[in-house]
């Protein structure tokens, strides 16, 4: 079964291609729908199969599986192939993208009814899943970043989808402009990628994970620790994290639907999965791992930040998703690649299940996404009102819902490892910062639920109708809603008894195990651990907090007259977190125009037209003058040469006498 | 044979035969050059069947005298770099004819018999194995492509054609006093003169460092010029922005290509010695070309003139590909010239075909197309990408392989040149979707653009083949890799058996005075 591998990828691109080449013809919008999810689920169900398979199977037996398919680029020494490796790492997300893939594939079909790019909705989701599916499954770097330039060039289309729509923002005009600003984001980590392989090249001889993975302790050192950090700059790009954030906010432009697939559950998570892949590399530079835990929990902390006073309900879920994106790198950061694989799986629950909500949302409010102008929707639509709720529990981390365990297991290892970052007060310091960042999560999160669902309704109700969205729409919801409330239980922390045990840890224990090994080396002689009683305390301490955040929120919003953004702006910080401390005006100001100037203004007018091409044309005119003047010698008469002729034969005489005589 | 002789010859015939049709016969013109060019494809598809991938030298070799007293013959070969160029070229002409069906409306006779003509030229570059008869056939490509901007370009077409013409020229005149001075040291035992490259070839690096770098110098400047190098690029914006968008289209997808291929044909081939010594100059201009052709490539406004500055960027990394002198990057040069070729092809195709509807190139006065023109929108876009350097297109397949030999490259041995490159990767983004996003999307509001029509089938037929192609390479580069690579890896190893800093290489095949030259040059540099 383990060798049908290129079938899972394969199938989503027959979808692509068929409905590229001939969905305008087919007029049928549930064929075309079903077309498109169809594919996406056979390859759930082939990747279904392949992971019984490998849970067959001896742990040790489980990783290392590669499936060649053709040789793709050779030159010299330099040689890749298309080749899918197959092990517990890949197979979880390639699960978590064909299912909850094909969940929101599913969920389209009632969200984009009547929309006049049917087809190309379908066959652009198609195309994403075919290259986030290469992306993840391949064996090499270079296959990786096919998929990981194909993701991103789906997202382009997916965020310009309505390209005749106008999406207003810094620099923004169009839906179009924040696809374009999403691509040339990413092309900066794209930069980061790029030379990290070729670094990784040089030292290694290879861009084979396998053989990346068994020789990486042989190279360990500054090139390496370069290699790893911009390995990280990528992710920084595709991740969403600071300082190349900026364009996930933005990426909210597309469908909402595409928000839960592309921007929430998957491709977001690609730069996590792009260090757990390489947990050796990464485990053998400490340096970039102290890197990737700061920038983690302080992305976590200020999107979450940014979050609180939002009104754009989409707005808000994208900024909940880049600091949720920082958790998960904190959690690699410290070590724990397996708690950041398990945030990842519980996150595409909970955060898929919130976007297609907000979706469901906006569908039944008229394309409304001002939550100032919604409230009370609980009784028009039952069905998506719980499944937010329980997806927000979840996200929030009250237990036992999934995002407890998996918050909890990330906040844990970052007080746990962190002592051997910041001069040993790392532990602390990244715990509390996490822990904010939660709290805020509570708060941000019930605040959206309460302005949305309860309260009096704030819309006017001769205009608008709200109405439960059809089933092909609430079914994904309650399964996703159950996978929020449940998948927990699939990383069960030892510290609550060993009745059930940690499934994914052990799951991932042999690809990760090497990484985890060197690194455990590492962080054990540069702290000490701290005693168990901790998890304990920490635990109850993280819980509590999400508590207050939730209280506050309920508090101040759960009623008939919330406080919304007139009374809100008399807040201090509002200002400042409304409008995200100001980041996008701050690159627009530093970067984008002063390069705009500087290529226009001198570059192009200045330097290449007045300076380079005025010296060539400076100089044929400077020969045309010299013509224009010599040319008055040709005077045609012969008086005139027979003078100039004598003239040199006298200078020509002296010359001799004076100076050779 | 035949082939060789067929791809070579047919388009020379072509051309001389319309001159025979009445000129008024406007359809049997267009239908003739049209037919002459599509078999002169499948004569070059029929010599590419016949050419045998694992062999690293010239294949079908043709060795007649002509001048015997300058030893100057008929020499032609193709080996596996002028083999993937050769296709490139046959396969953008009739592209090229067929774009201007409709477009050209004067002189229609004349202008095929150019573009033949031109078609003649540009193959005689690349399968000439003898000095001089290389140095007709890129004599030659001048005139015609003087007419073709001169007569049919746009309103400033003088000038640019003026400029075009001189700037050339310039060049290649030291080009050709170079090959006089190089065909002296033609047979070192009697000093016989000879135009004969394939001799030339070993003799080239024998010539003692003082004399050949001069040599090295004459040649690359020319061929700098064609590439064009910054920064003697500034006739290209023109030429390109006034030319018909026939001939934008080959000059961009074959024409700069001269320049390249010269590069590895000469310079790297004969002088590898000057060649090590100069790769650091020439990848230095190659990254200032790369960021610079960027930059300014994102200050326009004019669409076609923004193609022509991206042109500069992306020959800037065929370039450093060819100075990193090893495998992976003079292979990714190579496929980086078809790639190049095929996907700026395209570019100027799909300019040509917002002009040919608008007559206008300004970003400002378009915007939504994407709703009029799918099939268009859907093409532009794999232009785009092509160009862009996304994988799985063919661009990214060239542009990593340059920047991975120039990273890894021993003669430069710095990361630096790979590392500022790869911003350009960056800055491509930036111009190219800047371009797109302004002409495909958005809401199409100008009343002018409301009914305009989508591609025709001519247009479809002009610009799905050079996707299709774009696609492969990009999947299946390997394939076209391997035709090659035998050729690419012969040469690197020449190469790097004969360094600069090696004071005593060749010096028991040195003529006796160029020894003892090399001697004193030794003498006065101790090191």
């Amino acid at each position: 079964m383990l060798e049908l591998i290129p079938l899972v990828p394969f199938l989503p691109l027959v979808g692509f291609v068929v409905l590229g080449l001939f969905g305008s013809k087919l007029r049928n919008e549930q064929l075309i729908g079903w077309l498109g999810s169809g594919t996406v689920l056979l390859s759930f169900l082939l990747t279904l199969g392949i992971f019984f398979e490998l849970l067959g199977m001896p742990p040790d037996a489980r990783d290392g599986h590669v499936v060649q398919v053709y040789s793709w680029l050779a030159a010299g020494s330099f040689s890749v192939d298309i080749a899918y490796l197959v092990d517990p790492l890949s197979l979880v997300f390639t699960l978590i993208i064909t299912g909850v893939g094909f969940l929101i594939h599913v969920y389209s079909i009632g969200y984009m009814h009547g929309d006049e790019g049917f087809f190309r909705f379908f066959a652009y989701l198609n195309l994403f899943i075919f290259m986030m599916l290469n992306l993840v499954l391949a064996d090499n770097f270079l296959l990786t970043f096919l998929g990981w330039e194909g993701v991103g060039l789906a997202s382009y289309l997916l965020i310009g989808f309505w390209y005749k729509r106008k999406f207003p923002g810094v620099g923004l005009v169009w839906t179009g402009d924040a696809a374009r600003k999403a691509f040339i984001v990413n092309r900066v980590g794209d930069f980061g990628m790029l030379v990290a392989m070729f670094i990784l090249f040089t030292l290694y001889g290879s861009l084979n994970y396998l053989e990346l993975d068994a020789a990486g302790p042989t190279q360990a050192g500054e090139l390496l620790t370069i290699a790893t950090l911009l390995l990280f700059l990528g992710c920084c790009g595709k991740s969403a994290q600071i300082p190349l954030f900026v364009w996930l906010p933005d990426a909210m432009a597309g469908p909402t639907s595409v928000s839960a697939l592309i921007h929430a559950a998957t491709m977001v998570t690609s730069g996590i999965f792009l260090i757990a892949r390489n947990a050796t590399l990464f485990a053998l530079s400490p340096i970039t791992m102290e890197i990737v835990a700061i920038i983690g929990i302080l992305t976590a902390l200020l999107a979450a930040t940014m979050g609180i006073f939002q009104n754009d309900i989409k707005k808000v879920l994208a900024y909940s998703t880049v600091s949720q994106l920082g958790f998960m790198f904190a959690a690699l950061g410290v070590g724990a690649f397996t708690a950041a694989v398990f945030h990842v799986m519980t996150h595409a629950f909970f955060k898929a299940c919130l976007f297609l909500g907000s979706g469901s949302v906006i569908h039944a409010m008229h394309e409304e996404q001002d939550i100032q102008k919604m409230g009370g929707l609980k009784k028009y639509m039952p069905s998506t009102y719980k499944t937010f709720l329980i997806s927000s529990i979840a996200i929030a981390g009250i237990p036992p819902l999934a995002g407890f365990f998996s918050k909890d297991e990330i906040l844990w290892y970052t007080f746990k490892n962190g002592g051997a970052f910041l001069g040993g007060m790392g532990g602390y310091l990244i715990w509390t910062i996490g822990a904010l960042a939660a709290l805020c999560t509570a708060f941000y999160m019930f605040r959206l639920v309460h302005l949305t669902f309860h309260g009096k309704e704030r819309f006017d109700a001769a205009k608008v109708h709200p109405h439960e969205s059809p089933a092909t729409m609430t079914m994904p919801l309650w399964i996703l809603a159950v996978l929020a409330a449940l998948g927990g239980f699939l990383g069960y922390p030892h510290a609550l008894g060993h009745f059930i045990p940690h499934f994914l840890h052990g799951w991932l224990d042999p690809v990760l195990a090497g990484g985890s090994g060197l690194w455990e080396q590492w962080v054990n002689g540069q702290r000490t651990e701290p005693a168990i009683i901790w998890e304990y305390f920490l635990m109850g301490a993280s819980v509590l907090l999400a508590l207050v955040g939730i209280l506050l929120a309920t508090r101040w919003y759960n009623k008939d007259q919330p406080r919304l953004a007139s009374a809100e702006e008399g807040l201090p910080a509002y200002r400042i977190l409304f409008n995200k401390y100001y980041i996008d005006e701050l690159y627009q100001k530093l970067v984008v125009d002063p390069l705009d100037r500087f290529a226009e203004g001198f570059l192009f007018r200045v330097f290449d037209v007045k300076l380079v091409d005025g010296f060539v044309n400076g100089t044929a005119s400077f020969i045309g003058r010299s013509a224009e003047v010599l040319r008055r010698l040709q005077t045609g008469v012969a008086q005139n040469y027979a003078l100039v002729m004598l003239v040199g034969i006298i200078g020509v005489m002296f010359w001799l006498v004076l100076f050779r005589g | 044979m035949a082939a060789l002789l067929t791809t070579l010859f047919l388009p020379l015939l072509g051309a001389f035969a319309l001159l025979f049709i009445d000129k008024t016969a406007l359809r049997g013109i267009k239908v003739t050059a049209l037919a002459i060019s599509l078999l002169t494809f499948l004569a070059s598809v029929v010599l590419f069947m016949q050419f045998d991938q694992s062999e690293a030298g010239f294949q079908f070799v043709i060795n007649q005298t002509w001048i015997s007293s300058l030893d100057a013959g008929f020499r032609i070969g193709v080996d596996g770099m002028s083999m993937l160029l050769l296709l490139l070229t046959t396969l953008i002409m009739p592209v090229a004819i067929l774009t201007s069906f409709n477009s050209i409306k004067k002189n229609d006779k004349l202008y095929y018999a150019m573009l033949l003509l031109l078609q003649a030229g540009m193959t005689g570059v690349f399968v000439a194995l003898d000095t001089f008869l290389f140095y007709v056939f890129w004599e030659v490509i001048l005139i015609p492509m003087y007419f073709i901007i001169g007569v049919w370009g746009g309103k400033n077409r003088i000038y640019a054609a003026v400029k075009f013409f001189i700037y050339t020229m310039a060049g290649s005149l030291l080009m050709l006093l170079a090959i006089i001075w190089l065909g002296f040291h033609g047979d070192p035992q009697s000093g016989k003169f000879t135009a004969d490259l394939m001799a030339l070839r070993d003799v080239g690096p024998r010539i003692p460092f003082d004399i050949q770098q001069w040599l090295f110098l004459a040649f690359a400047l020319s061929f700098a010029i064609k590439v064009p190098l910054f920064p003697v690029h500034t006739w290209l914006p023109d030429a390109h922005v006034q030319a018909p968008t026939a001939g934008s289209v080959i000059l961009a997808g074959v024409m700069l290509k001269l320049g390249t291929y010269g590069l590895i044909r000469f310079n790297l081939e004969l002088f590898p010695q000057s060649s090590h010594y100069y790769a650091d100059f020439f990848c230095i201009l190659s990254v200032i070309g790369i960021i610079y052709g960027a930059l300014v490539a994102m200050a326009q406004s004019d669409i076609k003139k923004l193609v022509a500055y991206s042109s500069v960027s992306h020959m800037g990394f065929i370039v450093l590909g060819i100075f990193s002198m090893n495998s992976e990057g003079l292979q990714g040069a190579i496929i980086q010239m078809v790639n190049h070729g095929l996907s700026t092809g395209m570019l100027f195709l799909c300019v040509g075909v917002l002009y040919e509807r608008r007559h206008t190139r300004e970003l400002k006065d378009y915007g939504g197309v994407m709703s009029v023109m799918p099939k268009f929108g859907i093409l532009f876009g794999i232009a785009m990408l092509a160009s862009v350097g996304l994988p799985g297109l063919n661009g990214f397949v060239g542009e990593f392989l340059t920047l991975l030999g120039a990273y890894t490259s021993p003669a430069l041995d710095t990361p630096w040149y790979a590392v500022l490159s790869a911003s350009g990767v960056i800055l491509a983004a930036v111009y190219l979707l800047k371009m797109y996003n302004g002409v495909v999307f958005g809401v199409n509001d100008k009343a002018e653009n409301q009914s305009l029509p989508d591609l025709t089938r001519s247009e479809m037929w002009q610009l799905v083949p050079l996707a299709v192609c774009c696609f492969w390479i990009g999947l299946f580069p390997a394939g076209f890799l391997k035709v090659s690579a035998p050729s690419t890896a012969a040469l690197v190893n020449k190469i790097e058996g004969l360094r600069a800093d090696d004071h005593n290489y060749g010096q028991e095949l040195l003529l006796p005075d160029a020894a003892e030259a090399l001697a004193e040059q030794g003498a006065a540099h101790p090191d």
